[in-house]
């Protein structure tokens, strides 16, 4: 018997190559986004840019980990407060510091792995949690950083740059933050450690006894998630300037993860345009709705309750199996004879 | 009568197809005894009849009335019973627990738990103990005992001999072949021919999906089966 | 520096964080569901029982004796309608479900209710106490409620170890596919089971309503400390739940003796290392090496 010589294994069709194409030219477009858009603009999508990354972070974590993280905000926390630390106590570039307190975080997340990737499931979950709360806590005790009170970099970036200076270097660093985590993850699920990512969400059990090394792809998770988190942080941080009190809306807040959880499953868990697209939808609502009050609340909710009783999958994902459309080539597809 | 009627049932695993339009019917009272190697559709087909696994086609219709769509819970109360493979016990409930977790199914009849204790007396100093505690052949006979529990018409068994010693084996089949002659109507998954042709009134033998034998168990030779089980009696030339 | 009145206080604490925890442990333990929106349900118990104080005039205790019927039918219908459908959706849709709830709870307990602070009368039990010696106090009222909390684990590992439905419970927790072939109707033990983790809920709630004073964003702040002491204590044990809770309590009081601020952080770095040793006494050495492969 022969095999059908039109069969074979691709990983791009002419759509996916085509779309590869258009979002590399929107990207290009995107970066030039400070001379062709207002202020307005680049404030909204600086905060598309910090969703986005969010949301593709944990999307890598859960959706392609299996690690339910309930505790991202941990890194977000530590990104914030890093940069305040740099930049106005050793009064070091702000920008500068952005970037060192991403490698920070991404440092801090090392030794974490190593305590809670030996738990799972809920324990996993709600340890990342309390490593949060336990973060939080640690910093609020530094009266250097603000005592819980809350802190702000105003005068590190004030005294430097103009507003509308510091407004597009914000934005090309959320932007290039964005992008760079993008094409990491895009590279990282193309690779052999992508398709081993993958097998190990579906049956760890199974992973592991085709010799697929678990620990070392949760950890290579883990870690990235840190630095995407930690690199999420710092943008916040300098778009927004001031951090919060402790509280409900703390940097360190459960908020942070709850926002994390809609847009990856509203948007469709395990995909990779699916995050992009919940982010997209929580953006839109947060920036046309919220002035509704407790509207926006109880919207939120309902898109939330709907999309998981209606479109388990998510937007992204309904639309994946019912087209069988992959728009960007991460996966490998089968081809049959025609 | 016909207790059970599988029509043209068609049944997958993930994509692959494991059954392809089987039709076959049980009478009541009969053994009817499937065989086939591994892979070859018998456990999803067994599932399929108790409701476990949901078909891509065909029909199920137990005494008269489609259960198709009817759930596996409402099938036990109906009179259906699978014994699954690997007998899957509830490992921390005890073996009077795991045993009365099936009264749930509400049926009338005559067994209860001393019922069962008296066709499996082995199990009887061990009512108290963890069902994970047990070796393979108590563990068989507890999972048999639940499903009688139910006080079930149809009574199917996925692979009881499995990994189980010979003696206690023996043991099984003993008490299937006394519930048999109470009227209990059996469906019985067998990897070991000569046992199936030993126990049951009548025999199909499943290949790749599909039925490929079906005969009285007295009139068919353990040659005819052999053959159909391995795919032998396919004519030459047809795709391999 | 008063450690025994710190650990009293402690053990009594634990009692108030396992009556909250009881139904998430339940839920957890029976359906694998994590639920967020466990300390929104308290609440709403909370301005339920609040509705009646207030507009009927009868007394908290009386209250919750008209909350809790309210409550299990609540959870009955909450698990048919939503939670069920999530489940089967995927195991980690149950978690959007439960995060729209708590949001929606929320929400609309601000519309109803604004965002006042209210407590519930807890009558003359409320603010007597013990004085046991010049340094040992005891509330009662927290004696009350760590009695409520033993009382509801036993009622529940009665159910659980006595009856039918508990057998079904555990034989579904286990495995529910079998549970379903030997006639247990799985959904239906899953409606039971959230009705009562619901119920529980409300009584947590009533509770700590009249520990302390409570707004429509309260739900979430109580839940860490749950879950918490669900996980020390070990998933799927009731009895496991009151354990954790004490000993998150007694960690907790014992570090604020030491400087108040280290209140919650005691806390939780006694729970990450009771999970870090059990994980690693559980799962050995074997997870140690970067390669896992399997050994005959």
């Amino acid at each position: 018997m022969t095999l059908p010589t039109s069969a074979g294994v691709q990983r791009w069709s002419t759509v996916s190559a085509g779309f590869t194409a258009a979002l590399a030219g929107l990207i290009v477009l995107l970066g030039f986004a400070p001379y062709l858009f207002g202020e307005n603009a680049l404030n909204n999508l600086i905060q598309l840019y910090f969703l986005v990354m969010l949301a593709i972070m944990w999307n890598a974590l859960a959706g392609y980990g299996g690690l339910v993280s309930v505790g991202q905000q941990a890194f977000i926390g530590i990104g914030a407060y890093a940069v305040v630390y740099l930049s106005v106590q050793h009064s070091l570039n702000p920008y500068l510091a952005m970037l060192i307190a991403t490698l920070f975080g991404g440092l801090v997340s090392i030794p974490l792995a190593s305590i809670v990737l030996w738990l799972r499931g809920g324990a996993f979950a709600i340890g990342m949690w309390v490593v949060a709360e336990v973060f939080a806590i640690l910093i609020s005790l530094d009266a250097s950083l603000g005592g819980g009170t809350g802190t702000s970099a105003v005068l590190a970036f004030n005294l430097r740059y103009t507003p509308e200076q510091r407004l597009r270097y914000t934005y090309w660093a959320a932007f290039v933050a964005a992008a760079a985590l993008l094409v990491i993850l895009f590279l990282l699920l193309r690779s052999r450690l992508g398709a081993s990512l993958q097998a190990i969400r579906d049956d760890e059990e199974a992973a592991a006894s085709l010799g697929v090394r678990v620990l070392l792809g949760k950890c290579v998770l883990f870690v990235l998630a840190g630095l995407g988190c930690t690199a999420a942080g710092t943008v916040i941080l300098a778009w927004q300037l001031s951090i919060p009190p402790l509280g409900p809306d703390s940097i360190f807040g459960i908020n942070w993860s709850a926002k994390m959880i809609f847009m990856v499953l509203v948007g469709g868990l395990g995909t990779f345009e699916g995050p992009i697209l919940g982010a997209i939808v929580l953006y839109l609502l947060q920036t046309y709705v919220s002035s509704a009050g407790v509207w926006y609340g109880v919207m939120l909710g309902a898109i939330a309750i709907l999309v998981a009783l209606f479109l388990p999958r998510g937007l992204w994902g309904t639309v994946q199996e019912r087209f069988n459309l992959r728009l960007l080539p991460v996966g490998y597809r089968v081809k049959g004879p025609s | 009568m016909t207790l059970l009627r599988v029509e043209a049932i068609d049944a997958r695993h993930g994509l692959l197809q494991a059954v392809r339009d089987v039709s076959l019917d049980v009478e009541e009272g009969e053994t009817l005894a499937l065989v086939g190697a591994n892979g070859a559709g018998k456990t999803t087909l067994l599932r399929t009849i108790a409701g476990s696994h949901r078909p891509a086609g065909g029909r199920i219709v137990f005494d008269g009335a489609d259960v198709t769509r009817v759930r596996a819970h409402k099938r036990v109360r109906m009179g259906i019973a699978l014994v699954p493979e690997g007998r899957r016990l509830f490992p921390r409930l005890t073996v009077e627990e795991n045993l009365l977790v099936a009264s749930a199914a509400r049926r009338k009849g005559p067994w209860d738990v001393e019922a069962v204790l008296e066709v499996f007396p082995l199990l009887r100093p061990l009512r108290g103990a963890r069902a994970a505690s047990l070796s393979g052949g108590e563990q068989q006979a507890t999972a048999i005992g639940r499903a009688l529990m139910t006080n079930p018409r149809l009574l199917l068994l996925d692979e009881v001999s499995l990994g189980l010693a010979p003696v206690v084996v023996e043991r099984v089949y003993a008490s299937l072949a006394e519930l048999a002659e109470r009227g209990t109507t059996i469906v019985l998954v067998e990897q070991d021919i000569g046992r199936a042709l030993a126990v049951s009134t009548r025999v199909v033998c499943m290949l790749e999906g599909r039925l490929v034998l079906e005969g009285p168990a007295r009139e068919v030779t353990r040659e005819q089966v052999t053959g159909a089980y391995f795919g032998l009696a396919r004519t030459a030339g047809a795709a391999g | 520096m008063n450690w025994v009145n710190a650990v009293i206080h402690g053990i009594l604490l634990g009692g108030v964080y396992a009556l909250l925890a009881t139904g998430l442990s339940l839920m957890f333990g029976v359906m694998r569901i994590i639920n967020l929106a466990h300390g929104s349900l308290a609440l709403l118990g909370a301005y339920l029982a609040f509705l009646l104080t207030e507009h009927a005039g009868v007394s908290t205790y009386f209250a919750l004796i008209a909350v809790l019927p309210i409550a299990l039918l609540f959870g009955y219908v909450l698990q048919v309608t939503m939670l069920e459908r999530s489940l089967r959706a995927g195991e980690l849709v149950p978690l959007l479900t439960t995060f729209g709830l708590l949001i929606v709870i929320a929400n609309l307990l601000q519309y109803f209710f604004s965002p006042d602070v209210h407590s519930l009368p807890s009558g003359s039990i409320g603010s007597a106490s013990w004085r046991v010696s010049s340094t040992i106090t005891i509330p009662w009222f927290d004696v009350l409620i760590l009695g409520v909390a033993i009382f509801v684990l036993v009622g529940l590992q009665l159910l659980l170890t006595r009856t039918q439905l508990g057998r079904e419970l555990r034989a579904t927790a286990a495995d529910a596919e079998t549970a379903e072939l030997v006639g247990v109707n799985a959904r239906g033990v899953y409606a039971r089971a959230t009705a009562i983790a619901v119920a529980t809920a409300a009584l947590a709630g009533v509770f700590y309503a009249m520990r302390s004073a409570f707004d429509p964003f309260a739900g979430p702040s109580q839940l860490i400390y749950a879950f918490e002491a669900v996980v020390i204590g070990g998933v799927g044990s009731l009895w496991g739940t009151l354990l954790g809770g004490i000993v998150l309590g007694v960690a907790q009081t014992v570090g604020a003796q030491i400087d108040v601020q280290y209140f919650a952080l005691a806390g939780h770095l006694v729970f990450l290392a009771v999970l870090v040793v059990r994980a690693v006494a559980a799962g050995g050495l074997r997870r140690l090496s970067f390669s896992r492969t399997v050994t005959a």
